[in-house]
């Protein structure tokens, strides 16, 4: 019996930890979905967020594309060479680029960047007491910090892919127009011609979902953190992990979803 | 003269950890009560639950005779001030907006102009000039930072202001300026006051009444100039430093 149980027993207590912290956040989640849309709604601190989540995570998502899209071309030229395909090289890096790599890739390094630096000052917060302090100045936490930052990232992350679309197809272009012989014309009306709306559309939706994930975990890991600054680093850790890997489990569904008829 | 505060039979466990095991109290309207007793033995439990930062397992707290637990939450933490152990300060904003936080957002909002002028009021009130009001807490020293709280703390004139270890962590001058400061400010607002401290000079500076709280249970009540002739063990043991007597010293 005791055997049994020294089998089991680990199972049976991760499986009830899962449950209960996929539990925790769908309330979490539930929470920040109804202060949404009830005031008080803190302007400045939503622009605040918008700069902070935003603006500031253009460099990492616009280098991550540029090098992205180089490395998708001179991969597609090699892989179509062997069937007298080199030709398909914009249209497969524009498709790439825009339904999958643009949002994915992007979302992953603001997850790395944002949910990590959410994660860190909302656990910092909850450490020093900071949290309680906005209760106690009748501010509720939810809405001050949770809403402007989760509906800065869901909003600037359609933008932030769609930039970095952008930029990845630039990436491929300077690649084939450099490394691979592509005419500059050609490239560019080979992109353009082979893209249909919906490739875009279903990124930038895909995005959207990814920027409010990221923030959400972020939230949800800093105002639970646990004590000190260990706490803190654990907090920052299981947000950017989590949401990592919510987003991969995202996509794969929002694909499933999108492009199976 | 009427009851401000009272806890009620209060229960409060933090898992097998039972912290408040049926806490009863009462706070005059006005008066200045302090709670002593060891680290750990839910002195800012106490205060928590009164604000609603945490919710008791049982009893009952009330508020001007009033549940703590029911009406409308902004008008009742309205009429609180808190001066958090560390200070609590918002990092991300600077001391003006850190004092007049509450007189720029919600319920109590107004003009932008009028708020930094009460702040640079109330910052005066603590002893620190107008010049400090631009910086940010993280360029104040430890001392100024536990008056920008203060400040904080009555920028909206509360009716019952909490204190948790209001001078932990200072010089034995800083704290007497901060007793003398809470002192002053509670009594010329009018105000109630609940401290928590282990600072056994504080107690005797702030108190009107003192509380002892152990066990779970408060073990000691009465007026200050009482507590030396209490006659109660633990209260002796405790405001007179002793490492041997009936509490035990390894918690």
């Amino acid at each position: 019996m005791a055997f049994l149980e020294a089998i089991f027993a680990p199972i049976g207590r991760s499986t009830l930890m899962l449950l209960a912290a996929i539990g925790r956040i769908a309330v979490f989640t539930a929470d920040t979905l109804s202060h949404l849309v009830r005031p008080p709604f803190y302007l400045r601190e939503f622009g605040q967020q918008i700069m902070a989540i935003g603006y500031f995570s253009l460099p990492v998502v616009g280098l991550t594309a540029l090098f992205t899209g180089g490395a998708l071309a001179l991969q597609i030229y090699a892989g179509g060479a062997r069937f007298n395909a080199e030709s398909v090289v914009p249209s497969i890096v524009a498709i790439g680029m825009v339904r999958e790599l643009g949002p994915v890739l992007g979302g992953l390094m603001v997850a790395g960047r944002v949910a990590a630096s959410v994660a860190a000052e909302l656990g910092t917060m909850k450490v020093t007491e900071q949290i309680d302090a906005l209760v106690t100045l009748s501010t509720n936490p939810m809405k001050y910090l949770t809403v402007p930052r989760v509906l800065a990232a869901t909003l600037t992350m359609p933008i932030l892919a769609g930039i970095g679309d952008v930029i990845g197809i630039l990436g491929g272009y300077l690649v084939g127009t450099s490394r691979l012989g592509f005419n500059s014309a050609a490239y560019i009306s080979n992109t353009l011609d082979f893209l249909e709306p919906w490739d875009v559309v279903s990124g930038l939706v895909k995005a959207a979902v990814f920027g409010f994930i990221v923030a959400l975990m972020g939230c949800y890991h800093g105002m639970n953190s646990g004590r000190g600054a260990q706490g803190v680093g654990k907090a920052t850790t299981n947000a950017v992990v989590s949401a990592s890997v919510l987003i991969l489990a995202a996509n794969f569904i929002l694909t499933e979803a999108f492009f199976t008829q | 003269m009427s009851k401000m505060i009272e806890f009620q039979d209060v229960h409060k466990a933090f898992g097998a950890n039972k912290v408040l095991r049926g806490v009863s109290l009462s706070v005059d309207k006005g008066t200045s009560t302090v709670i002593i007793g060891g680290s750990g033995t839910g002195k800012s439990v106490m205060i928590k639950t009164v604000l609603g930062l945490l919710k008791p397992d049982s009893g009952t707290i009330l508020v001007d005779g009033a549940d703590a637990t029911a009406g409308d939450r902004d008008a009742f933490l309205a009429r609180f001030g808190m001066l958090f152990q560390g200070g609590a300060l918002f990092d991300s904003l600077t001391v003006w907006q850190n004092v007049a936080f509450r007189l720029l957002r919600g319920a109590l909002k107004r003009p932008r102009d009028e708020a930094r002028a009460i702040a640079i009021e109330k910052l005066r009130r603590v002893g620190l000039r107008s010049e400090v009001a631009d910086q940010f807490p993280a360029e104040l020293s430890g001392g100024m930072q536990k008056r920008v709280g203060l400040a904080r703390a009555i920028a909206a004139d509360p009716e019952i202001i909490f204190f948790d270890e209001p001078t932990t962590g200072l010089d034995p001058i800083m704290s007497g300026v901060i007793n003398e400061l809470i002192r002053e400010i509670v009594t010329e607002m009018g105000a109630t006051a609940m401290t928590i401290t282990h600072d056994m000079s504080s107690v005797r500076a702030i108190a009107d009444n003192v509380a002892m709280l152990h066990d779970g249970k408060i073990r000691w009540t009465g007026p200050v100039g009482e507590m030396d002739t209490s006659g109660d063990p633990y209260l002796h043991q405790f405001i007179n430093a002793r490492a041997d007597g009936p509490i035990e010293a390894v918690r």
